[in-house]
């Protein structure tokens, strides 16, 4: 067995046969156990390794040919797949308990499927296909068949389609300025290229006007899933691009420019959230204030970039999931998830907001919870290169601890004689407790994630080092 | 010779099937000209990629503008006949913008073939023409329709560009399937919400 196939086609082909033949309870279950069961064999099983079981050896060998090109995973990919593929157990899991449909996880394992072979793909730059072909199997995620698409979808599409051209162009042109870097036009043009295909590809300021909009017009469960899954991606591709190109990793001018971006991301998303009227919405710009924190760690000119990126990249997947499944359960409820319709929900629904607001207080970086160790080594990496950088950055968490603030004033505000119910079935209670607990867990002993990842560096030749 | 020739009437043949798509409103001339269009653009590929390959995007192209035909003829209501709602609009708008992409075009095209020696006038003019009026195309509508034309005609640009200086089978295959995605995705776009829904779905 190799390990492509495995991680790519084994999810791809269970995704397409879930899709046929399961029906809507029983897919979320298979879909996460198929999920569970590839996180522990990558965490189990070194690739490229022989082990002997009892009389038997079993070795993952690390690629296969398709088309004259290699996909290939590495020992390094095990910790990286065992996070994705249990972060997508995690997220399968809960798709009974937020009402969402049965393609989710169908679809899900594909998009996953996806996504993995975007980190295999031999030339890395083809990935920016194959991202591409994830962005849109989320699309009859985003828009169920009974519902006009949204605007926001639409923008979704283009500006995913727009990326790929930019970055398989730039790719191609690299590789002339590696051949002669000091012609400063084609280094010029290609950085451009790069940029502008990073830019629609995470939405990039002011590129992320479809975010707020999707989780306005979209399944809350489904916009979350796509804020984590394909953004985790994208920057793990972005990662390759600064490894693979010396000019781009050691370019002062570069590095300026993606913080530049970033922290216009952080300030702005931090800013739009705080003033918000729409728990939806809300998260949307959550996610891009965190967006813009990635982007921010990627512009670090420290060997802690790697480290710092994927300690911020593993709570994220925890807290969009906590958040989203809470907005789903309320909004089977309110409908509309805006203020005047979610007021005084916390006596009905009080696991649900209380999960929620925790999980926009961990956005916020607030301490004990998931989202603060990364955030406090992002910010000592920070301070010691532009204090200004990180004033805007804890200027934009202030805006989401605004936004939290606003969002419990607004879920708890009801006539004194309203009496607390527990309106959640025992599935969304338990599902939302585990993700809580999770939340404090990261928050307040980090070091389990260590042995995660503590090996990721080796993902990279050059990064990090 | 012959071959400059017919490059440069597949060259005239995209700018006469995007002027169309962009001007006219009928769906049913618009997918005509797209057709015409994966014609042209399958010559121009054919100049740096094997027969077969080129064969292999217009069938593929062929079957996104079926695929979109079908779902827009079984449509009830005849929704993206309807002008913008926005300024500026109308056709000689649209003709303007259209100019200005040709100018772009013809000026940019002979420091294109300087910077890159080898991929040919007709390749390149062919392939800026696709991607300006696929581009202005998605920047003029809202209609579901209109915006996958418009993204179709920008990546097939991009693919006759592309060919030139990538010849991998993996990536014209995925460029393929990606054009097949986005009808598929087009039209579905187009369906969703146009039929009173009788079953209980996620909110």
């Amino acid at each position: 067995m190799s390990a492509p196939i495995l991680w790519i086609v084994v999810p791809f082909i269970a995704g397409v046969l879930i899709l046929l033949f399961l029906r809507e309870r029983t897919s979320p279950l298979i879909g996460g156990t198929v999920a569970t069961l590839l996180a522990f064999i990558a965490l189990l099983f070194p690739i490229d390794t022989a082990l002997l079981l009892g009389s038997v050896s079993i070795k993952i060998s690390p690629s296969i040919e398709f088309f004259g090109r290699s996909f290939a995973l590495t020992t390094a990919d095990g910790p990286l797949l065992a996070i994705i593929y249990g972060l997508s157990a995690l997220w399968f899991f809960g798709t009974e308990a937020s009402g969402t449909a049965n393609r989710f996880v169908s679809l899900g394992l594909m998009i996953v499927a996806l996504l993995t072979a975007s980190i295999a793909v031999e030339p890395f730059l083809f990935a920016a296909l194959l991202l591409e072909m994830a962005a849109m199997l989320v699309i009859p995620l985003l828009v169920p068949t009974y519902q006009k698409p949204g605007r926001g979808v639409i923008r979704f599409l283009i500006y995913q389609t727009l990326a790929m051209p930019f970055i398989l162009f730039s790719g191609w042109m690299l590789a002339g300025v590696e051949a002669s870097p000091g012609d400063i036009n084609t280094t010029l043009q290609a950085g451009t290229m790069l940029g502008l295909g990073f830019a629609f590809l995470l939405g990039i300021f002011p590129l992320y006007n479809w975010i707020p909009m999707v989780t306005e017009e979209s399944p809350p469960y489904v916009a979350g899933f796509l804020l984590w899954v394909l953004p985790t991606f994208t920057i793990i591709f972005g990662l390759g691009f600064l490894d693979r190109y010396t000019w781009l990793r050691t370019s002062p001018q570069l590095s300026s420019a993606i913080q530049l971006a970033g922290i216009f991301m952080v300030a702005s998303g931090g800013v739009f959230a705080s003033l918000q009227k729409h728990i939806g919405r809300m998260m949307g710009y959550a996610a891009i204030a965190e967006t813009g924190l990635f982007v921010l760690a990627i512009g670090l000119r420290s060997t802690e970039i790697v480290n710092v990126t994927f300690l911020l990249l593993i709570p994220r997947g925890l807290e969009l999931a906590v958040w989203a499944l809470a907005l789903s359960i309320i909004k089977r409820k309110a409908y509309s998830l805006k203020f005047s319709e979610v007021k005084g929900f916390a006596r009905s629904y009080p696991i649900a907001t209380s999960a929620l607001i925790l999980a926009h207080l961990s956005m916020a970086g607030l301490p004990l919870l998931a989202g603060f160790p990364a955030r406090l080594a992002l910010w000592q990496e920070l301070a010691s290169q532009s204090l200004v950088l990180s004033f805007w950055a804890l200027f934009g968490m202030l805006g989401l601890l605004i936004g939290a603030t606003r969002t419990m004033a607004v879920l708890v505000m009801v006539e004194e004689d309203k009496a607390w119910e527990l309106k959640e079935s025992w599935m969304q209670m338990t599902m939302l407790g585990l993700g809580v607990i999770g939340l404090f867990l990261l928050g307040m002993f980090p070091q389990i994630l260590q042995p995660f990842i503590k090996d990721l560096p080796s993902l990279f030749e050059h990064l990090g080092r | 010779m012959i071959i400059d020739i017919i490059s440069w009437t597949a060259v005239g043949v995209i700018l006469a099937t995007s002027t169309a798509m962009l001007i006219n409103l009928d769906w049913r001339a618009s997918l005509g000209a797209l057709a015409v269009q994966y014609i042209a653009a399958f010559w121009l590929v054919t100049q740096h990629l094997p027969f077969v390959m080129g064969s292999a995007k217009l069938i593929t192209g062929w079957m996104v503008v079926a695929a979109l035909g079908m779902t827009r003829l079984s449509l009830p209501s005849p929704e993206d006949e309807q002008e913008e709602t926005f300024w500026p609009r109308g056709q000689w708008f649209r003709l303007i913008l259209m100019s200005i992409v040709v100018l772009v075009t013809f000026g940019s095209t002979p420091r294109i073939e300087t910077l890159i020696p080898g991929l040919g006038l007709p390749v390149i003019a062919g392939s800026l023409l696709l991607i300006g009026s696929g581009v202005v195309h998605l920047g003029v509508t809202s209609n579901l329709l209109r915006v996958t034309l418009g993204l179709l005609t920008m990546l097939t640009g991009f693919e006759i560009l592309y060919a030139a200086v990538e010849s991998s089978i993996l990536v014209a295959g995925l460029l393929s399937v990606t054009s097949l995605g986005l009808g598929i995705v087009g039209s579905y776009l187009l369906i969703a919400g146009s039929f009173p829904h009788d079953t209980e779905e996620e909110l």
